[in-house]
């Protein structure tokens, strides 16, 4: 049901022709007070949104993501907090799916056999949890299959086919196919052999495939829209929001 | 799974329960402890009972499992072994003495034993994963090495062990640690390594392996990331447990050699915990050996306080691993404190936690003030200038001889305090320079 809402919301905009635009923010981040207003601005423009929680020890993340990592923390910004502001968001929300993106640790502390219903009550329709790989995720994705939620699984440039086809074959949402190895935030240039890595991980994925760490300008977006579902924009859209910038504004410059 | 502190999971101290809810089929104490004595963690999924795993990233997860392949082939090879353990001997200077510690048993009412890893090659326990784990990245083909550091003593003993073996290293050290263990930033330039500062997160040890990990991300096929203690993810914990059970090994043979018995206790300093599992692996099964782990109780109890994660802390994921934590309700690390850089960290090993909780070994934690005092004590009654991290354990061992006087008590003595002249003068030297 709601892992569909996502896979569905990505196939949409591919039918009409272009990629699907996954778009990232830090909770609370540059300021609590403008969550709820930066969200629908930003749900406005693209097709799936992923809502970061904010965590201490950001390991996959590069300086950009740290940043609003720490300045949200350092207002106060939780799980608790965040889901809080989405029950309420939700009688304003356009449509857009929207994914909470989160270390494991605040998960657990908040309690994974709370979360499911918590998550679901305030509208988020998945899970993404970049330290919790595959073997270690049983008792999260059964927690989410209760009500329906997404638990999305990566793949990266340095996964072997075989492990490939396994991550894949238990997919739900989309594959989050990591344009490179490395953290979140770098430019990237997208050269032939990683194309050729998205068209494998299509070929064996049920569900899209989005690309994402380093989606930056309209050109790699361009580049890589015959080889993808969607593409994900995350430390470009939160250095955007650094600079005072219109988010809306800024994702339509991506959207094909 | 780990629920949010408050509800039964947790016992009245804060202390998790692990018999409910944390993992549904988690064995009971007994069952943990039965388990331990036939050497069954980790399991194959790199769990010490309900601790440990695996929780990286998927970029990491090849890397991971090519790790583990190799220490599949090589942890127990007589070959490598072989190589491993002519460096210990003819480069690091193994076996280190036990020296009776005449001055100590006297003032102590005891009888202490040191097992003086501050003889080692660099001044501390830490060369001994080092030198195993660069030969093993040798291995397995890597082209670089990287390294966290915390007091320094794991980079120091990573940049000599690749300049030794030839291999290009980098060491991540945050900033405050740099500042504070000056001399050792000196050491590893002077060794070769590239010393990055980490200006990110609180600029101390968990920083620095925030930014390997990072750097291990970024080129997981052609880094090989030399971790120094017994955390991370798994294989690391076993891997470290393994080229440090050494020390354990040889003050085992040496208390029965030269006392004709084994201690009737073995104490050591708990930061991540890589001297204290070197120190208790030989011992575990010796049931009538009282282990005893000592963490940094820094200014007191509260968070923020201390970096004593048994003592204190929460079950959670950090930095690849399930084990406890200092953490607030919100599952946020916290910054930790403690006179000594070696063991300021939030979270410990896994292994640690299961020997806690499966009650083969007792954890309490030291004070900063406390620490200083058995280093001084143990300067002038010894000749001996500890590391700060070590007078942790000194303490201990003075809190147990005080308990039970007359016992004859094994001292893990990790690491040698010249490192800690800047916070000495900063404390015990105060105004007398």
């Amino acid at each position: 049901m709601a892992h569909d809402s996502i896979s569905a919301a990505i196939r949409a905009a591919k039918a009409a022709g272009r990629p699907a635009l996954v778009a990232y923010i830090t909770a609370g981040f540059p300021t609590r007070a403008g969550f709820r207003e930066q969200l629908a601005a930003v749900a406005s423009a693209v097709d799936v949104v992923e809502i970061g929680v904010p965590f201490s020890d950001p390991m996959a993340d590069g300086t950009t993501i740290q940043r609003s990592s720490r300045v949200a923390l350092e207002q106060g910004v939780s799980l608790r907090w965040i889901l809080e502001e989405l029950a309420s968001f939700r009688q304003e929300a356009s449509g857009a799916p929207l994914l909470l993106m989160s270390y494991l640790n605040p998960l657990l502390a908040f309690g994974v056999e709370k979360l499911p219903q918590a998550a679901a009550e305030a509208g988020v329709a998945g899970l993404i949890v970049p330290d919790l790989p595959y073997e270690e995720c049983a008792d999260m994705r059964a927690a989410l299959a209760a009500r329906q939620l997404a638990l999305v699984q990566f793949v990266t440039p340095v996964t072997p086919v075989q492990r490939m086809a396994k991550l894949c074959a238990g997919a739900e949402g989309f594959v989050y196919a990591v344009t490179m190895t490395g953290t979140t935030g770098k430019n990237v240039a997208v050269p032939q052999e990683v194309l050729d890595y998205f068209d494998r991980v299509r070929q064996v994925s049920p569900v899209p495939v989005c690309a994402g760490f380093g989606i930056r300008s309209r050109e790699q977006v361009e580049r890589l829209a015959p080889h993808v579902d969607g593409v994900i924009v995350g430390s470009a859209l939160v250095e955007a929001i650094e600079r005072g910038e219109d988010p809306a504004a800024f994702l339509r410059t991506l959207r094909l | 799974m780990a629920p949010h502190p408050g509800d039964e999971t947790f016992n009245e101290i804060g202390q998790p329960r692990f018999d409910m809810k944390l993992e549904p089929q988690a064995p009971d104490k007994e069952t943990l402890l039965a388990n331990l004595m036939k050497d069954a963690y980790p399991d194959a999924q790199g769990r010490f009972g309900p601790f440990g795993g695996r929780y990286v990233p998927e970029t990491l997860v090849p890397a991971l499992d090519r790790l583990q392949a190799g220490v599949d082939r090589y942890l127990r090879d007589p070959a490598f072994l072989e190589a491993f353990h002519a460096e210990l001997a003819g480069w690091v200077g193994r076996p280190t003495p036990l020296t009776h510690a005449r001055g100590l048993s006297r003032r102590w009412g005891a009888e202490i034993w040191l097992k003086r890893e501050d003889l080692a090659h660099t001044g501390a326990h830490k060369i001994n994963n080092s030198v195993g784990q660069v030969l093993l990245a040798k291995k397995l083909g890597a082209k670089r090495v990287i390294a966290e550091t915390g007091a320094g003593q794991h980079g120091v003993a990573t940049a000599a062990a690749c300049a030794r073996l030839g291999m290009p290293c980098t060491v991540y050290m945050g900033a405050v640690d740099m500042e504070r263990q000056a001399p050792n930033v000196g050491r590893m330039k002077l060794l070769g390594a590239t010393v990055m500062p980490v200006t990110s997160g609180d600029r101390t040890l968990r920083a620095a392996v925030d930014e390997a990990l990072r750097d291990w991300v970024s080129d997981p096929d052609g880094t090989y990331y030399c971790l120094g203690s017994a955390i991370g993810p798994h294989p690391y914990p076993y891997i470290v447990r393994e080229l440090q059970a050494v020390i354990g090994r040889e003050a085992r043979e040496q208390m029965l050699a030269q006392t004709g018995r084994l201690p009737d206790a073995a104490v050591a300093c708990v930061g991540g915990g890589s001297n204290a599992i070197g120190l208790f692996h030989a011992f575990v099964k010796d049931r009538e050996v009282e282990l005893l782990g000592l963490e940094a109780g820094g200014q007191g109890s509260g968070l923020g306080q201390n970096a004593a994660s048994l003592s204190y802390g929460t079950p959670g994921v950090l930095q690849g691993c399930y084990s406890l934590l200092l953490q607030d309700a919100d599952g946020q690390i916290q910054e930790t404190h403690s006179v000594s850089a070696g063991l300021d960290y939030p979270g410990v090993g896994p292994e640690h936690a299961l020997l806690m909780t499966a009650g083969r070994v007792r954890y309490e934690a030291v004070g900063d003030d406390e620490a200083l005092a058995a280093l001084a004590e143990c300067c002038a009654a010894e000749g001996i200038l500890p590391a700060i991290e070590s007078s942790h354990a000194l303490a201990g061992a003075k809190r147990l001889a005080q308990a039970q006087p007359g016992k004859r008590i094994l001292v893990g003595l990790s690491g040698r305090g010249d490192k800690d002249m800047p916070t000495l003068q900063r404390t015990l030297l105060k105004g007398q320079l």
